[in-house]
């Protein structure tokens, strides 16, 4: 499942959601929170706003999580997204990964949160006390 | 008619988030679009000559050499920064 808002979300229901939801065939759920950190290249950071492109944002995610389950066996799988203006220590992402066994929810969830770095159309803007810049994108991995 | 788009430092860069445009005769993929944009003035040549841009179109991350049709949305921005 894919959800893309500005509202926060709560780590703890979602994992009792997909618990719930796959009791019995899912051995294993693993999770990954990503949140907003107050320190960027020596500055204290305000705020950070997420931007991204309506539309083609769900279909690039759907596409991570299709992949995932066709790569690993897995019960189900969740990617959460904020968008809008966040502050530091905020919660930014949320993906989570259920399969019968845990190296199977390992390695999806690995494998998801770092495709959707590079492939689903997000971009942050953050605010330090002197300006408000886009971030840069790391280079691409060899 | 296509859609244009621009995001992120793009937008700003540019000062304009989509339009709608008539696809001039001969103008069949993208860098012939792109090169036809490129001529509004210096910003749009430089903005838009940057190596690191992506290319979607119609939603999915394209070749450079894609080409271009009537009715097709053709976004472009900076590499990704979510997650």
């Amino acid at each position: 499942m894919i959800c893309v808002q500005t509202d926060d979300f709560d780590p703890g229901a979602e994992l009792e959601q997909l618990h719930s939801d796959n009791s019995g065939t899912a051995g294993a759920v693993v999770s990954f929170t990503g949140l907003v950190r107050d320190l960027n290249e020596g500055n204290a950071i305000r705020q950070m706003t997420l931007e991204h492109y309506p539309g083609m944002t769900e279909k690039a995610l759907a596409v991570i999580e299709q992949e995932a389950c066709e790569r690993w066996s897995l019960t189900a799988t969740l990617i959460i997204h904020r968008i809008g203006p966040l502050a530091p220590g905020d919660r930014i992402v949320f993906v989570a990964a259920a399969s019968a066994h845990r190296k199977e929810a390992f390695r999806a969830c690995e494998f998801m949160i770092d495709t959707l770095k590079t492939d689903a159309p997000f971009w942050k803007k953050e605010t330090t006390d002197s300006e408000a810049r886009w971030v840069s994108a790391p280079p691409a991995a060899g | 008619m296509v859609q244009l788009r621009y995001f992120a430092s793009l937008r700003e860069t540019l000062g304009v988030a989509d339009e709608q445009v008539d696809l001039p005769d001969g103008i069949a993929d993208l860098p012939a679009l792109t090169g036809w944009l490129q001529e509004r003035n210096d910003t749009w040549r430089t903005a838009l000559g940057d190596p690191h841009l992506h290319v979607a179109i119609n939603q999915a991350i394209v070749k450079p050499d894609c080409p271009v049709s009537d009715g097709d949305e053709v976004a472009w921005f900076p590499p990704v920064t979510g997650g």
